[in-house]
């Protein structure tokens, strides 16, 4: 039976992938991250998970080996942070290239330099491109769920695409929360173990895989890739459905808040979302109509979803927690402004760059940016649309 | 003494079957070929052959034609050691959880000398200290090859490469080679040993072994390479086994942290007959060639091979 408990976020994932029956962990250790298998180590220790736990020496190896124990049919999981995933980088797009259903916990971390432990979302933007899905958690229920759907999600014939599940570094990972824990028969019921596929790595059938690809069929297979990913919306909207149905938790790839009737609305991605909801109800006490929108799916995008979700939208104040230096803002802005620009009918799309290295968004920076946002749709533009929140100059 | 187990008394006890076959694109001669094709030969079907980025991957897999009649994966560069660790977690978990029928598979990692001595030491490290069931074979041409004859850690001293270029004022590689087989064997790993595809009954022998042992086991196989080496095609093991008559690449077995030479060398050769076929070595001084062959000297003694010629 499900049961209410307290967890810290980062165990609530390390519970989920030990009731997914994963078969292969392959661990490295980094801050905010490492609670995460530290916990699954005592699994395993106590018996309580029968995996076989590799202590890679370092992050890059640590994909390395996922991919390798994916290849024979396994089930696996992994989990990293800022200057692991980068490490990692190199990894990332094989993994997804290979089409294997890796899954793997990010929490969320600053890119050096400074030597930075705390939390952005630099470290998957970095990596944005490589082929994975990518969802973003607010809470520990969320990490819970969407780690034991990533498995059915990713391992789905129709998807084989690995799942990056992001969730802030300290804000997050190290929040104790209480979640509705499922128990190991009711996640049985759910996501049976993995189906070994008949192309995996095996002397009875043998493959070769990762070949050289020359000119000739690159692009075809980049292609692929693509079509897989856009067509792994229809699966994520499938398992996110079955597990409301079974569990009644239901999931979509926004969750909007005090939308209805709003002319304005931030859009963000991750923990910060809880403040920026209180930011709403405070302006909204003031008469404002703003609302929330919290992006929980980055790739695949969205795309047609945000652009019904949003059409009574005036202005879209979106926080991104990383940026690209020299580009045209964070990502999560350029994504949605690239979207809109073929439209019609768009809302004034206004970008802001906060909460970097684990600096905390208040409550007041938020309705600085909403406040920043109505301007800018009064014809006072920001120079290239973005700015920075919270410089201190 | 460990027990001397030999499972093949000539090379006809070898299958007739390949499981590294015919219509690769290596040149004529290529060393890392034979060497592969005896090893593949000893070790049988019944494994999965991880093969980083290099000549052996490139020659062996232009999409869609495969010389692997065995699985076979390439993943990257720097990591097959980390790939066959998890692929040899991953069917050691799905056995255990009777998921996979149980059976014992064996995991292969071959790579060149780059993915060895250099980029991938780590990985490779990493997967010895872990203890990994696992064999992984360096096929060391001295340079990286693929790429078009660049200096590694594995090349030798005075070589000339296309960055360790021979010049006004220098004289192509100006360090020792690294001693990767000696790096495994600190490890303490059960079997590290040395071979070479001119003598091939020592080389088969030594992979069936390594892949039969539980736990990791290194092996590491000078392959002349004809373009990098700028040797004729038709010398390649002529070469290879001047390397061992020399001194140069002694044949050896590391067995629970013992050495012993498996290809005795009662009167070795003076270096420049093996160095004098090469045109990567054609530059050296009468003065290099001795410094070379004084280093020999003192490494064969270590090893206890013969004395040298006269």
């Amino acid at each position: 039976m499900a049961k209410r408990i307290a967890i810290e976020c980062s165990h609530a994932i390390s519970l989920a992938a030990k009731l997914a029956n994963v078969d292969v962990v392959a661990a490295y250790p980094i801050t905010p991250q490492t609670h995460i298998v530290e916990k699954l180590s005592e699994y395993v220790a106590d018996g309580e998970l029968d995996a076989e736990y590799i202590n890679v020496e370092s992050e890059h190896s640590a994909m390395s080996a996922c991919i390798g124990a994916s290849a024979v049919g396994a089930r696996v999981f992994t989990a990293t942070a800022g200057q692991g995933l980068a490490l990692m980088h190199e990894m990332l797009f094989i993994a997804a290239g290979n089409r294997l259903p890796i899954v793997m916990a990010v929490a969320n971390r600053s890119l050096s330099p400074n030597l930075n432990i705390w939390g952005d979302q630099s470290d998957m933007m970095a990596s944005k491109d490589c082929g994975w899905i990518q969802i973003y958690a607010e809470n520990a229920q969320e990490v819970f769920d969407f780690t034991l759907q990533a498995f059915k999600i990713a391992e789905d014939e129709r998807v084989m695409l690995p799942v990056a599940i992001n969730f802030d570094g300290f804000y997050v990972t190290h929040v104790i929360e209480p979640i509705i824990a499922l128990d190991q028969e009711e996640v049985k019921k759910f996501l049976p173990p993995r189906k070994i596929p008949s192309y995996a790595l095996h002397p009875d059938h043998p493959t070769t895989w990762g070949p050289i690809g020359l000119p000739d069929v690159q692009t075809e297979l980049k292609r692929q890739l693509e079509e897989a990913l856009r067509n792994s919306k229809t699966v994520i909207k499938e398992v996110w459905k079955e597990f409301g149905d079974m569990f009644g938790r239901y999931y979509d790839f926004f969750e909007p808040y005090r939308l209805e009737d709003a002319e304005i609305a931030i859009l963000m991605m991750g923990g910060h979302c809880g403040t920026a909801r209180i930011a709403v109800d405070r302006l909204r006490e003031k008469g404002e109509k703003v609302g929330l929108i919290k992006l929980r799916l980055f790739r695949p995008f969205p795309d047609e979803e945000l652009i019904k979700l949003t059409k009574n939208l005036k202005v879209l104040a979106i926080v991104d927690k990383a940026f690209s230096p020299g580009g045209l803002g964070g990502p999560v802005f350029t994504e949605v402004k690239a979207l809109f620009y073929n439209q019609k009918i768009k809302p004034e799309i206004v970008g802001f760059i906060a909460g970097l290295g684990g600096r905390d968004i208040r409550v007041d920076e938020f309705m600085v940016a909403v406040e920043r946002a109505k301007k800018a749709l009064m014809g006072e533009k920001i120079d290239k649309g973005f700015m920075f929140l919270q410089v201190r100059e | 003494m460990a027990e001397k187990k030999v499972f093949f008394k000539s090379l006809k006890d070898l299958p007739k079957e390949d499981f590294f076959v015919q219509g690769h694109r290596a040149c004529p001669g290529c060393g890392e070929t034979i060497a592969v094709r005896l090893i593949m030969k000893a070790v049988g079907p019944n494994c999965i052959v991880i093969t980083p980025t290099g000549c052996l991957e490139v020659v062996s897999s232009p999409y869609p034609y495969t010389s692997w009649a065995v699985p076979w994966y390439h993943v990257a560069f720097e990591n097959a050691a980390a790939v066959a660790s998890g692929v040899e977690a991953g069917l050691k978990a799905l056995m255990r959880k009777g998921k996979l029928e149980k059976k014992r598979i064996h995991v292969i990692a071959i790579a060149g000398d780059g993915g060895t001595a250099d980029i991938g030491l780590q990985a490779l490290s990493g997967a010895l200290e872990r203890g990994h069931d696992f064999l992984y074979v360096c096929l060391d041409n001295e340079a990286y090859m693929n790429t078009g004859i660049q200096r590694s850690g594995s090349t030798p001293y005075g070589a000339w490469t296309t960055t360790s270029a021979v010049g006004k004022i220098m004289p192509g590689k100006l360090q020792w080679k690294k001693n990767v087989p000696a790096i495994a064997a600190a490890h303490d790993i059960p079997y590290v040993a040395t071979a070479c595809p001119a003598y091939p009954l020592d080389l088969v022998n030594k992979a069936k072994k390594a892949v039969e042992i539980d736990g990791p086991a290194y092996l590491h196989v000078l392959t002349p390479c004809v373009p990098g080496w700028r040797i004729p095609s038709n010398l390649s093991i002529k070469i290879a086994r001047l390397a061992v008559q020399t001194g140069i690449f002694p044949l050896y077995e590391v067995e629970d942290g013992r050495l012993h030479v498996t290809v005795k060398v009662p009167k070795r050769k003076h270096v420049k007959e093996y160095l004098k076929l090469q045109g990567r070595f054609a530059h050296l001084t009468d003065g290099e060639i001795e410094k070379i062959q004084k280093r020999v000297d003192m490494e064969s003694e270590k090893l206890g091979l013969g004395p040298r010629e006269t």
